[in-house]
């Protein structure tokens, strides 16, 4: 019987099944940041447990706050800061070199085809991109990971979810990736791996492959995945140039995890994107989404640009389209949070950075800052943020704020207007 | 083992999510106990007062579907350990937050939506008993009901254990 690729990635790495449901697999990476391990150090710690199962395989970033803003995020990024020295784990960002981890560790060419991979962060599921199997978990699975390189998970069924038709002018990967949670709404995948197939997903680019698998958890799913591919080779290839004599013989070997023919779904769904609009979340749930056209004229006070979402260069090369020349509303506010300082001072070289600066936005340093409301854009009460990231919870981006979920072009354009408004307008 | 059951605080609404139970602004304390005071501070549900005396003397939640969807903070659980909650009787859950309760060695279990709907109509007042052995739960309120549940055998031994650190440190 034919395999999917998650159940693929599961038989590779299987270490053990406590029951018929459930598995504990092998882990290739365990990330950290410094919001969810603290807690998990200091737990590791008080047990007389503090080791580390493989200083190579854990990667470490403080990305959260940072610079740190007070005396407690401060705390937090020291005791990460200490355990990564303390057990050399080489791999660990820091101020100056740091930026959103599902950003910056697919930079750093850390994820692979194939491979398993945790956080004690919801937003894991980004690099089932790269056709690895990438899960969000919670601290004492972080723990049990940092300590043992292993992880237990139910079974988990697949959702097929072709995508096809060509991508109207204005319309992105996060239109795409909102209108499917629209149909599928928050809880529609959950225990699911949602598998991103299809010639729309072929021809994306590993950046919007990420923000599509980025926001699986948003229905509810354990992890978005999409096959590797040409692409996604030619985006590792500064770091597998060694194992592989060419880019082609990459493209063969990443083939074995792609899922059989004869692969059991629990469930199939295709989505034509060809006469899709530019889509726009409007209450706390991110399932709660129209086209942009029910939208026009909604009021806000703040845009932000950035997050593991969207916070990539094709992202800002994109709203700089429309920024470009022009002024944002003397009513709002613009933040640009470039996810990454390799990002960061691409955009610089690219004049990008001055477009937004020239419009009016404030460039902050790579970091969450707003998307979770805990520095760099925090709302006031009644306050409401065009966003390009992924969650418009009640109280997201701060108490008794609201927050609209949108692509970077729609953002650029509801700063320039200061409302809500079809960016297609402006292309 | 940790002890399960008693009184039950009703959230009768769906897609509650971590951010309702513990806003990220917590997330700076390094301690579970520092997050007691701000439990369902953000929940956005018809009267319900997160500083009432009903949540203070709660051991139980039941709810709806898909109950701690969102982040994956385990702040979520830990918020609800500290209160002297150990156990959630919900629809579904998100699967981080489900797997986060076993892992801490609480109970999340699941019953149809009827089953929930019959506790809601028990009256304002329902003291929920398990029996974890027997898989049974017991609410009584005007009347009583009791309902079994599904509890598979590696989430059994997580709630033996006391959570997955201490299955997998012996274990692997
Ligand atoms: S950018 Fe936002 S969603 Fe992404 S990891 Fe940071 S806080 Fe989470």
């Amino acid at each position: 019987m034919g395999k999917t690729i998650a159940q693929k990635i599961f038989k590779d790495h299987l270490r053990d099944t406590p029951s018929s449901d459930n598995v504990v697999l092998d882990l290739d990476v365990v990330m950290c940041h410094e919001i969810t391990t603290p807690i998990a150090i200091n737990d590791l710690v008080a047990r007389g447990l503090d080791r580390v199962f493989d200083p190579v395989k854990i990667k470490a970033v403080i990305d959260h706050v940072t610079p740190s803003k007070d005396s407690k995020t401060a705390t937090q990024a020291k005791i990460l800061r200490d355990w990564a020295g303390r057990h050399k784990i080489k791999d660990f960002f820091d101020v100056g070199d740091n930026g959103v981890c599902h950003a910056l560790f697919p930079e750093k060419g850390f994820i692979r085809p194939g491979y398993t991979v945790i956080m004690g962060d919801s937003h894991t599921c980004t690099h089932g991109a790269f056709g690895a199997f990438a899960a969000g978990v919670g601290t004492t699975d972080l723990e049990v990971g940092i300590l043992k390189g292993v992880c237990s998970f139910r079974m988990p069924e697949t959702l097929k979810i072709t995508i096809t038709g060509i991508l109207p002018a204005g319309v992105y990967a996060k239109d795409v990736i909102l209108y499917i949670i629209k149909q599928l709404t928050v809880n529609g995948a959950t225990d699911k791996v949602m598998e991103f197939v299809g010639p729309l997903v072929a021809a994306m680019s590993m950046e919007s492959r990420m923000t599509l698998c980025n926001m699986a958890i948003e229905a509810g799913g354990t992890c978005g995945i999409c096959y590797p591919d040409r692409v996604t080779a030619e985006y590792l290839w500064p770091f597998i140039q060694h194992d592989y004599d060419s880019i082609d013989a990459a493209v063969v070997d990443f083939s074995k995890w792609h899922s059989d023919p004869d692969a059991t779904y629990a469930d199939e769904i295709t989505i034509d994107v060809s006469n899709l609009a530019p889509q726009v979340t409007f209450g706390f749930k991110p399932d709660q989404v129209k086209d942009v056209m029910e939208m026009e004229g909604s009021p806000i006070d703040q845009i932000y640009m950035g997050s593991c979402t969207n916070g990539r260069i094709e992202d800002i090369r994109e709203a700089a389209r429309i920024l470009k020349g022009k002024r944002i509303a003397d009513t709002v506010r613009g933040i640009l949070s470039p996810a990454t300082p390799k990002i960061y001072s691409q955009a610089m070289d690219e004049g990008l950075i001055k477009i937004f600066m020239d419009a009016g936005f404030c460039v902050t340093n790579p970091t969450c800052g707003a998307c979770l409301g805990m520095s760099t854009g925090v709302l006031a009460e009644g306050e409401v943020c065009a966003s390009t990231t992924n969650r418009n919870f009640n109280g997201r981006m701060g108490k008794g704020g609201m927050v609209h979920l949108m692509s970077p072009l729609t953002a650029a354009a509801a700063a320039v207007a200061g409302y809500i408004t079809d960016p297609r307008k402006y292309i | 083992m940790k002890t399960f059951g008693g009184p039950a605080l009703i959230l009768d609404r769906s897609d509650i999510n971590t951010d309702e139970i513990i806003p990220a602004k917590y997330l700076t304390e390094n301690s579970k106990e520092a997050l007691k005071p701000y439990i369902l501070e953000d929940l956005k549900l018809g009267s319900f007062d997160p500083k009432g005396e009903k949540l203070k003397n709660s051991r139980a939640i039941v709810t709806r579907a898909n109950f701690g969807c969102g982040s994956s903070r385990e702040h979520a659980v830990w918020v609800l350990e500290v209160n002297d909650i150990n156990m959630v009787i919900a629809e579904s859950f998100a699967r981080i937050f489900r797997q986060n309760m076993f892992n801490c060695g609480m109970l999340a279990l699941e019953l149809p939506a009827q089953d929930i709907d019959t506790i809601i109509n028990l009256g304002n007042d329902v003291e929920i008993t398990v029996d974890t052995e027997q898989a049974k739960i017991t609410a009584t309120g005007d009347k009583a009901a009791t309902f079994s549940f599904a509890l598979n055998p590696f989430d059994r031994e997580l709630i033996l254990a006391g959570g997955w650190l201490e299955y997998a440190d012996k274990k692997y």
